[in-house]
């Protein structure tokens, strides 16, 4: 019987830091195979946020550059406007993206930055220790929200996929998540999809990832998928938001 | 040996220009330059007022308090500057605008109907171009051959209007050898 | 190649061409607007790169990410943008990478004002942004300057790998003076391939680079901050640049200006000089690295009694002048700000009330 599974080439062989049941290995794994299957690895330049994926580049096998806290989307703009030819991509969390980061993802996508973006929604701030993000449910707790999320003094929830489909420069914007084989699989097809619109020079790309953060929602792994299942999806509907004519 | 003159007006007038191209014409003839702008919020309408450095050795301060010579091309600017003047100096006043005059008897004051002759010549908007050749033929800061040329270059990419402002260039030398 | 006449601020975007930059990012700020205009319209004939970013902050991202990939890259700003963008040259100046940044200053702080300043000596020269780092500061003094500076500029920002910043004011920006393009850059053979990310074909290499700033091991990181300051030193044995005026005279005083204020002094000096007082001036045309040693030899010359650092500022140079004069003179500081340049009358008065 011949090789049946094998780490892709666009993952190094470093053990990852991530918390037992994280998902942002999935995630991690479904870049690299996407990468290896378009066979732009050697033209790849991923940007790490700050946050948990901080330190991805440990776990990629292939150019990197590290931004500041939500800069990557500006970062991605610099690089894909000098050296069109490199396939770009930043990687970034709720905090990252959706709070300090919002200005710089709504500009990149509005311009139609021609990089992809991949965004990992667990509803949490992971490396600095569980705090409020602007993607925390309504009630749900978290260390600056130690008694639930008051939506009265924070508001609701950001859907980002929904926010950035509304803006008229056309894009492929898309939610997606990785809580069980048949949602992980869809996922890759989305994310394979993104870099397909970039390797043709077609649009800015936008992959929302629904995943779990076990260790700051303070669940299991399996009830950490259960409780996304049944709180994040409600909220964050699956499926492609926007795609380019 | 150094010469500074300023120009003023309101913005619109075309002072940057005209100072702009008396600079050029005595950097062409060698001199050291420097091209001083005020610079503020306002686009239009505001004051604008520019003072250009003439220098035989390279130009120190770029901060004129006192200049040689003032062309104002409206009121408050000869109010502002006509005292700041040195004694010996030429003023041009715009008299199509300005009613008044620099109450200085140590200057030689240059009266230039600019817009009226600008109208007359063809179009208001060359008044910049015969003060600032009025005020060069009377002043003699920069040769009258090497800035004629300058005026005509600066119009290289309007050939359309370089007979208008040829025409106002030499109106302005006609005003200033009959002043 | 013939002169023209040009204003700074145009000039600087010219000379960035001619020095092989065909990036540019930048938000609208005066009084360096003209920058990004020029080059708006400049760059597409040459096929280079014009963006206008959203904010400073995203621009000195843009600039990180293009000089991380090994482009030559440049952005200019003045002093309320250039607080904005301190984040990113940190980090830039951690993680190595060469980039241009130009500051044509206005009055601070906060918004303050539009007219020329020296307010961001202290910023430019001694932080900014966060963390043991340094930029390599040029202070022109007028437009000639200006242009020679910035080209040099990105022949330096490659040599020692990090952001070389032209500290300029809006007076340099501003002004028209003639201006003579130098025909050829120097240039240091690149060694980008061993830490750009150019991506790995483009190398011809299956080593992967990585552009960043987090060591979380204190030893590595103890290691790159190390690295940064064998480069500052570095630059303190070759890239100080200063001028004497009126320095071979028995001058009784010495000023310490940069800039368009050291042109004032050059004036109140020749006026002074008709009255038979000699007074010298040694101006920085780097701030950092500072003329240390040139202050101190100037400073201590035997006819000397007092030195003066002049500034469009409260006082902020003159901290590192009486550090480098080590107690042998009196330092006297005189400066304002606000907008309004001190007059070479002003100067004079000032320089009499010494003696």
């Amino acid at each position: 019987m011949g090789k049946t599974f094998s780490k892709p080439e666009a993952l190094s062989s470093n053990m990852t830091h991530y918390c037992p049941g994280c998902t942002h290995g999935i995630v991690h794994r479904l870049v690299a195979e996407a990468i290896d299957e378009l066979g732009i690895r050697g033209r790849t330049v991923g940007i790490a946020p700050v946050g948990c994926a901080v330190l991805c580049y440990n776990y990629f096998n292939f150019d990197f550059q590290e931004a500041a806290h939500g800069r990557a989307p500006a970062m991605a703009t610099g690089i894909k406007r000098v050296r069109p030819d490199l396939i770009v991509f930043t990687y970034q969390g709720d905090g990252d993206l959706a709070s300090i980061g919002m200005g710089e993802i709504i500009h990149a996508a509005n311009r139609g930055e021609k990089f992809t973006t991949i965004f990992i929604n667990n509803a949490i701030y992971g490396m600095t220790g569980g705090q409020m993000a602007p993607t925390t449910m309504p009630g749900q707790r978290a260390t600056t929200a130690p008694t639930g999320r008051d939506t009265a003094l924070t508001g609701m929830p950001i859907r980002m996929a929904n926010l950035l489909k509304e803006l008229v420069t056309p894009g492929y914007v898309t939610r997606q998540a990785v809580l069980n084989p048949k949602q992980i699989n869809k996922a890759k097809k989305a994310i394979k999809k993104a870099f397909e619109y970039q390797v043709a020079g077609k649009c800015f790309s936008f992959v929302e990832v629904i995943s779990t953060c076990p260790t700051n929602w303070g669940l299991t792994p399996l009830d950490a998928l259960k409780w996304a299942e049944d709180t994040l999806l409600p909220y964050y509907e699956l499926g492609d938001y926007k795609i380019p004519e | 040996m150094q010469t500074e003159i300023k120009f003023a007006g309101f913005g619109g007038q075309g002072i940057l220009l005209s100072a702009k191209l008396l600079a050029y014409a005595a950097m062409k003839q060698g001199f050291f330059v420097a091209w001083v702008p005020s610079y503020g919020p306002e686009m239009r309408g505001g004051t604008a007022y520019c003072t250009v450095v003439i220098g035989d050795k390279r130009i120190g301060s770029p901060i004129i308090k006192n200049p040689s010579h003032l062309v104002a091309m409206n009121r408050p600017s000869l109010e502002k500057f006509a005292a700041d003047v040195k004694p010996g100096g030429v003023i041009l006043i715009n008299s199509s605008l300005i009613p008044t005059r620099s109450n200085r008897t140590d200057i030689t004051e240059l009266i230039v109907p600019a817009n009226d002759s600008a109208i007359k010549v063809g179009s208001v908007k060359c008044a910049n171009i015969i003060a600032l050749s009025a005020f060069a033929a009377k002043a003699k800061v920069v040769d009258m051959d090497i800035l004629r040329h300058c005026v005509m270059d600066e119009f290289s990419a309007k050939p359309k209007i370089i007979p208008l402002n040829m025409k106002a260039f030499d109106e302005g030398v006609d005003i200033a050898n009959k002043n | 190649m013939a002169k023209v006449l040009m204003k700074g601020n145009e000039a600087i975007g010219e000379a960035a061409i001619r020095a092989g930059c065909k990036n540019y990012f930048a938000y609208p700020i005066t009084p360096q607007s003209e920058v990004a205009e020029y080059l708006a319209k400049r760059l597409p004939e040459v096929g280079g790169v014009f963006l206008q970013g959203e904010s400073e902050v995203a621009v000195g991202y843009m600039i990180f990410g293009a000089a991380g990939c090994g482009e030559r890259v440049m952005t200019t700003s003045s002093s309320p943008g250039i607080s904005l963008m301190s984040e990113a040259l940190s980090y830039i100046a951690a993680a190595q990478c060469p980039a241009v940044f130009v500051n044509i200053m206005r009055g601070g702080p906060g918004l303050g004002g539009i007219l020329p300043s020296q307010g961001d000596y202290f910023q430019a020269v001694k932080g900014g942004g966060h963390g043991d780092y340094h930029l390599l500061v040029f202070a022109p003094d007028g437009v000639q300057e200006a242009v020679e500076m910035t080209m040099n500029a990105f022949t330096l920002a490659e040599k020692y790998r990090g952001p070389v910043m032209i500290l300029g004011d809006g007076m340099i920006g501003q002004m028209m003076e003639p201006v003579e393009f130098p025909d050829h850059l120097k240039s240091e053979p690149s060694n980008k391939d061993s830490w750009a990310t150019s991506g790995m074909d483009k190398r011809k290499s299956d080593k992967r680079n990585l552009v960043r700033s987090l060591f979380l091991d204190p030893t590595e990181l103890n290691q790159n901050n190390l690295t940064l300051k064998a480069k500052y030193d570095r630059m303190k044995k070759e890239e100080i640049l200063y001028e004497g005026y009126n320095t071979d005279s028995e001058y009784k005083v010495l000023i310490v200006s940069y800039g368009t204020m050291s042109r004032v002094c050059k004036t109140a000096i020749d006026m002074m000089k008709e009255e038979g007082i000699e007074v010298g001036l040694l101006r920085p045309k780097t701030l950092f690295p500072f003329p240390e040693e040139a202050v101190f030899t100037a400073a201590t010359k035997e006819s000397c009694k007092a030195v003066i650092s002049i500034e469009m500022s409260m006082g902020q140079m003159v901290e590192d002048v009486e550090r480098c004069v080590k107690g042998q003179r009196k330092v006297d500081f005189y400066g304002e700000c606000g907008g309004d340049i001190p007059t070479p009358e002003k100067i004079v008065e000032i320089i009499k009330g010494l003696l």
